[in-house]
C-alpha cells in the first residue's frame, strides 16, 4: 500500500513527525511500520506533551519500592509485604460504549497489578458524568456502573471505594478512572524489563481479534460528532478469561520461570513487545504466524494493533517452556512461543516467511517525540461580591438541598452493584472516609481512597492540585492509617491549546507542592488528554488514589458516632470560605470565586495530630470536613450511626452560614468521651492545633442550637433520595 | 470432619470458604473440576463465583462438569453438600435441589448485608442457630431470585425445607426486606433428606468481629458438630 499524506494524517502523525520517522529509520516506513509508529507515538502511549512536567513530581520516599515507569507502583507495607497499585483512565471508550468501556478499564488496571506478581485485593473508581438532565447521562451512568461491576464482581475482587460526580463539563466526555491494588511479597515482585538473548517470547491468554484496533490513537484525539462511529475501536472484555489468566500467571510465578512479564494493554502487542525489549536494551524477533488469532485472515497490521483484552507477553528462562505451557493449558488458555529476544536492538516482525517490519526499538521509545507545549497562566477566579442576602437562606433548607443534590447524595445505588465483601477482608466498605482492606491472615490493614475536586481546579489549578492531594491524605488519616503514597490520573482537554496546557502545568505544580510537603510521593499513574468535544473541554480533573497503612487494625476508627454524651470537636480553623462551596454552588447556583486556600503546614500538623490521637485510642470517631462543610460532615456522622448531635456555634466573627457551610481545608471532626477530653485538649494545645468544642452527641436529632432540629430518619431519607428518584423508572 | 471445596474455572469464593472451614477445624482439600472422583470426605462445598463465566446460564456448565457425578453420588449416599451463591445455582442446575434462580427483580447485581430468619435448625448446617433467630449475612449476586411453582413452594413450606428467609431487623418477613424478589422471601433451602443446603447469602464472609459480625461462624460450628 502506498503511504499517502492522507494515510499518515489518519494515523495521527503530523508532517514533522513523519519527517522524524524517516530520519530515524533512514527510509520511508511501510504501512505496518507506520501503524506501529502511530501506536507508540500517540499521546496515550508516549506522554509526549506531559513527560516534561511529570518528571517534576516527587516519586520517592523510604517506603517506595517502585515508582513510575513500571506496570504499577510498589510500596513497602512491612513484614516483607508490598502493595502494588495504579489508577488509569478509560474515558473515551466508556463514552462510546459505557458497559464495555468501563469493564475493560477495570480489566486493564487489574492486569497491570497482577503482571507484577501481586494478587489484586481491591479496586476503586472515580467516575464523572454530565448533568443528570443531559439526555446521555442516565444511560452512561447505568452502563458504566454495570460494566465496572460486571468485570470486578466476576473476577472476585472487592470494590472498596470510589466517587461519582456530575458536572456539565462532562456532558460529551465522561471520565472513568479505575484503581487497582494488589498484595505481593517483597521478594516476589515481577518486572517488565527483558534480560538475556535467545530467550523465548511467549504469548498467553485470549486470542487476538479485530477489536480495539487503534484504541490508543482514538483516545489521543478529540471527539467530533462521530463518537458513535468509533465503536469498533472499543475493546470487548471477558472477565472470566481474565480470572483464569490471573490464576495461571500467579501459579507460574511461584517458581523462577519468568524473566519478565508485561500485559498487552494500550497498543497491544506493539507496546508490550517494544517496552520489554527496549527496557532491557535488547532486540526482539516475532513470528506473526504463531499469534493465536480469533478471526481468519488477520493481517500483521491488525495483529500488531489489536487491543483484544486478557493477553500477556512473557519472557521465560530457557527450559521452562513446557512446565509453563502445562499451567496455561490447565486453565484453558492459549500459550504460544511467538519469538525470541535478540541483540539487534530492533523489532523484527516475520509473516509467511517474509520480514514485514524491521524498526530500531529506540525510534519507537526513547527517540519518540517530546513536546514542550506552549501554555499560559490560568486566569484564576477572583473574589467577587458574594450572592446578595445569602444569609437569609434558611440553614436547614440549605442543608437539605445539599444532601439531596446529585454530587452530595449517598451513593449506595452505585456501590451495591459492586461486590464489596468477596475475599473476606473488607473491613471498611464504601461510604466511609476511606476503604479498609485487611492484609489476608494478619491483623494489619491498608486504607484506600480516590478523590478529585474539579471545580476547585477549574477556579485555580495550583490550589486545586494541592487540595486534591490533601483530601486523599485526610481521608487516609481519618480511618487511622499512615498515608504512604499516591497514584494519579490526570484528565484534561486538548494539550495543544495553551489554556488547557496551562491548566495541566499548574495542576502538576500544585500536586507536586503538596506531595513534597506531605512526603506522599506519586508512584504510578496516567495522563488522559483530549477529553474535549467541539472545542469544549472538561474541567481539569486530577484524580488522586491514595494508600495508607494501619499497622494494627485495633487502632482503626470509623466516621459514625459511637455513644451519647460524647464531646464533638472541630480540628483546624474555620474561616468561613464559601466561594466554590456546595452551599454557593448547589443552593445559590453561584459558581464564581476562588477555592479555599491550602496551608500545607496546618494540613500536616492537623493530620499527624489526629493520627496521634487515634493511635492513643483517645477518639471514638473521626470524619474529615470536606465538600459541604461542617454541617454536611456532621449529618453524615449522624446518619451512619443513628446517634444525633447538638451543637452551638463558637463565638467568632463569621456568620452562621460561613461557619456551617464554609469549606476551609485541613479540618476534621472528632468524637471524644468525657474521660479523655482533658488529655486530648492538652495534646492538641501542645501541638499548636487550633480546635473548638462545638457540642455533644445525643439522641435522635441533629440540632444547631437556636436554629433547627432535624430528625435522623429524615436526614437519612434525604441523603438517599436523589439516586433512587433518578432511576425510579427502572425499578 | 473433612471437606472438599470444588474449584471450577471462574469460582472466586473458593479460598474464602476454605479459610472459613479451616478456621473452624474442618480439614479441607481443594478439588479441581476435572477430577472424576472425590477424596473421602463428609462435606462437599460448591463455592460462590462465576463458574465457567456464567456462560449459557448460571451454574449450567458446572452441572455438566467431570466432577459432578461424584458429587451427585456423594449426595445420594447422604453425604453433606453445601452450595453457596453460585454453588446454590449449580445445585439447582444438577437438580439436587428443586426450583429455579432467576435474575434479581431489579435486574441488577446486588451486594449488601441482609437480615435472615433461620427457619430450620433440625439439620447439620444450622443446628447451632437458635430456631427463628435473626442473623445478618452479606449477599452478592445477580441471579438469586428463587422461583418455584405454587406446588413446589407449598411443599417446601409444608415440609419445613426452607432454611433461611429474608426478613427485616425485627424478624418480620415482608416484601420490603426481600432484596431480589424470591418467592416467599426464600434465601436458602434444604433437600428432603436435609443433607443438602443451597443458599444465596455468604456465611464465609461474616466469621470475624472485625468484619462487622460473626453470624456466619455458627453455620461452620454446626457442621463441625455433625
Amino acid at each position: 500500500m502506498k503511504i499517502t499524506s492522507e494515510i499518515i494524517e489518519k494515523h495521527g502523525i503530523n508532517s514533522d513527525e513523519y519527517k522524524k520517522i524517516i530520519n530515524l529509520i533512514g527510509r520511508k516506513p511501510n504501512f505496518l511500520e507506520l501503524g506501529i509508529f502511530s501506536a507508540m507515538w500517540n499521546e496515550h502511549c508516549s506522554y509526549k506533551s506531559s513527560k516534561k512536567y511529570l518528571r517534576t513530581l516527587p516519586t520517592k520516599n523510604s517506603k517506595v519500592i517502585q515508582g513510575p515507569g513500571e506496570n504499577a507502583g510498589v510500596v513497602d507495607i512491612e513484614d516483607n509485604d508490598a502493595l502494588v497499585f495504579k489508577i488509569e483512565s478509560h474515558n473515551h471508550p466508556s463514552f462510546i460504549e459505557p458497559y464495555q468501556g468501563a469493564a475493560t478499564g477495570i480489566g486493564g488496571i487489574l492486569r497491570d497489578v497482577f503482571t507484577m506478581g501481586a494478587r489484586p485485593i481491591a479496586t476503586l473508581n472515580s467516575i464523572h458524568f454530565g448533568t443528570p438532565s443531559h439526555p446521555k447521562t442516565k444511560n452512561l451512568l447505568s452502563g458504566v456502573v454495570s460494566g465496572i461491576g460486571g468485570y470486578g464482581n466476576c473476577m472476585g475482587i472487592p470494590t472498596i471505594g470510589g466517587e461519582v460526580k456530575f458536572d456539565s463539563s462532562y456532558n460529551e466526555n465522561i471520565l472513568v478512572n479505575a484503581m487497582a491494588v494488589g498484595l505481593v511479597k517483597k521478594n516476589k515482585i515481577f518486572y517488565s524489563k527483558a534480560e538475556g538473548i535467545n530467550k523465548s517470547v511467549i504469548y498467553v491468554g485470549s486470542k487476538t481479534g479485530r477489536d480495539g484496533i487503534h484504541g490508543a490513537s482514538m483516545a489521543s484525539a478529540e471527539f467530533d460528532d462521530d463518537a458513535d462511529e468509533k465503536k469498533p475501536t472499543v475493546q470487548v472484555g471477558d472477565p472470566f478469561t481474565e480470572k483464569l489468566l490471573l490464576e495461571a500467571c500467579l501459579e507460574l510465578m511461584k517458581d523462577n520461570s519468568i524473566i519478565s512479564i508485561q500485559d498487552m494493554g494500550a497498543a497491544g502487542l506493539t507496546s508490550s513487545s517494544v517496552e520489554m525489549a527496549s527496557k532491557g536494551n535488547l532486540g526482539i524477533d516475532i513470528n506473526l504466524n504463531n499469534i493465536p488469532c480469533r478471526e481468519e485472515k488477520m493481517t500483521p497490521y491488525e495483529m500488531m494493533l489489536s487491543e483484544s483484552q486478557e493477553r500477556m507477553l512473557l519472557i521465560l528462562n530457557s527450559g521452562k517452556e513446557e512446565n509453563a505451557k502445562k499451567i496455561f493449558t490447565k486453565w484453558g488458555l492459549d500459550f504460544s512461543v511467538i519469538g525470541k529476544t535478540t541483540n539487534t536492538k530492533n523489532l523484527v516482525l516475520n509473516f509467511n516467511g517474509k520480514k514485514v517490519a524491521d524498526l530500531p526499538l529506540n525510534s519507537l521509545s526513547k527517540d519518540a517525540p517530546l513536546y514542550d507545549r506552549k501554555w499560559k497562566k490560568n486566569l484564576n477566579s477572583k473574589k467577587t461580591n458574594p450572592p446578595k442576602n445569602y444569609q437569609n437562606k434558611k440553614l436547614y433548607e440549605s442543608l437539605k438541598k445539599i444532601l439531596m443534590s446529585p454530587n452530595n447524595s449517598e451513593k449506595s445505588w452505585v456501590w451495591e452493584q459492586y461486590d464489596q465483601t468477596v475475599m473476606g477482608d473488607s473491613i471498611q466498605k464504601p461510604g466511609g472516609n476511606a476503604g479498609v482492606i485487611r492484609v489476608h491472615g494478619k491483623n494489619k490493614g491498608v486504607a484506600l481512597t480516590v478523590d478529585s475536586s474539579s471545580h476547585y481546579c477549574l477556579a485555580n489549578p495550583i490550589i486545586g492540585g494541592k487540595q486534591v492531594v490533601c483530601e486523599a491524605w485526610r481521608n487516609l488519616i481519618a480511618v487511622g492509617s499512615y498515608p504512604i503514597a499516591i497514584t494519579n490520573c490526570l484528565n484534561f482537554g486538548n494539550p495543544e491549546k495553551e489554556k488547557i496546557m496551562g491548566q495541566f502545568v499548574e495542576t502538576i505544580d500544585g500536586i507536586s507542592q503538596a506531595c513534597t510537603y506531605l512526603d506522599f510521593p506519586v508512584v504510578s499513574g496516567n495522563v488522559s488528554f483530549y477529553n474535549e468535544t467541539k472545542n469544549k473541554a472538561i474541567s481539569p480533573t486530577p484524580t488522586i488514589g491514595g494508600v495508607g497503612l494501619i499497622k494494627n487494625l485495633n487502632d482503626m476508627v470509623t466516621k459514625n458516632f459511637k455513644k451519647l454524651g460524647n464531646h464533638i470537636l472541630i480540628i483546624g480553623k474555620t474561616l468561613g470560605h464559601l466561594y466554590q462551596s456546595e452551599f454557593f454552588r448547589e443552593v445559590l447556583d453561584f459558581k464564581k470565586g476562588p477555592p479555599p486556600e491550602i496551608n500545607l503546614f496546618n494540613e500536616k500538623n492537623n493530620g499527624l495530630s489526629v493520627l496521634n490521637l487515634i493511635s492513643k485510642k483517645l477518639v471514638k470517631s473521626v470524619h474529615d470536613v470536606s465538600s459541604g462543610g461542617i454541617l454536611v460532615a456532621l449529618s453524615e456522622m449522624c446518619i451512619t450511626s443513628n446517634i444525633g448531635a447538638t451543637i452551638s456555634l463558637p463565638r467568632n466573627n463569621i456568620t452562621l452560614h460561613e461557619y456551617l457551610f464554609g469549606e476551609d481545608q485541613s479540618r476534621y471532626i472528632i468524637e471524644v468521651n468525657e474521660k479523655n477530653i482533658e488529655e486530648v485538649s492538652k495534646i492538641l494545645k501542645n501541638n499548636s492545633i487550633y480546635f473548638e468544642k462545638i457540642g455533644n452527641t445525643q439522641q435522635d436529632y441533629l440540632e444547631v442550637k437556636n436554629e433547627f432540629k432535624a430528625s435522623l430518619n429524615e436526614l437519612r431519607e434525604l441523603h438517599k433520595y436523589w439516586f433512587n428518584n433518578y432511576f425510579k423508572e427502572n425499578i | 470432619m473433612e471437606s472438599s471445596v470444588i474449584v471450577f474455572p471462574g469460582s472466586n469464593c473458593d479460598r474464602d470458604v476454605a479459610v472459613a472451614l479451616e478456621k473452624f477445624q474442618i480439614r479441607n482439600q481443594m478439588i479441581w473440576h476435572n477430577e472424576v472422583s472425590l477424596p473421602k470426605c463428609d462435606l462437599v462445598v460448591l463455592p460462590g463465583g462465576f463458574s465457567y463465566g456464567d456462560y449459557l446460564r448460571t451454574g449450567c456448565i458446572a452441572s455438566k462438569s467431570k466432577i459432578i457425578n461424584a458429587i451427585i453420588e456423594h449426595g445420594k449416599k447422604g453425604g453433606l453438600i453445601l452450595g453457596i451463591c453460585n454453588g446454590f445455582q449449580i445445585l439447582i442446575e444438577t437438580e439436587l435441589l428443586p426450583g429455579t434462580l432467576l435474575r434479581n427483580k431489579k435486574l441488577k447485581f446486588l451486594s449488601k448485608n441482609v437480615f435472615l430468619k433461620v427457619l430450620n435448625t433440625d439439620n447439620n448446617f444450622c443446628s447451632n442457630y437458635k430456631n427463628k433467630s435473626i442473623i445478618e449475612l452479606p449477599i452478592a449476586h445477580n441471579e438469586g431470585n428463587y422461583f418455584g411453582s405454587n406446588d413446589l413452594i407449598k411443599n417446601l413450606e409444608d415440609n419445613n425445607l426452607i432454611a433461611f428467609k429474608y426478613c427485616n431487623g425485627e424478624g418480620k418477613i415482608e416484601k420490603d426486606s426481600n432484596p431480589n424478589g424470591s418467592s416467599n422471601n426464600i434465601a436458602g433451602i434444604l433437600n428432603e433428606k436435609k443433607n443438602i443446603l443451597g443458599m444465596m447469602p455468604h456465611p464465609e464472609r461474616l466469621i470475624d468481629p472485625l468484619l462487622s459480625g460473626e453470624d456466619g461462624s455458627i453455620l461452620f460450628t454446626s457442621l463441625l458438630k455433625s
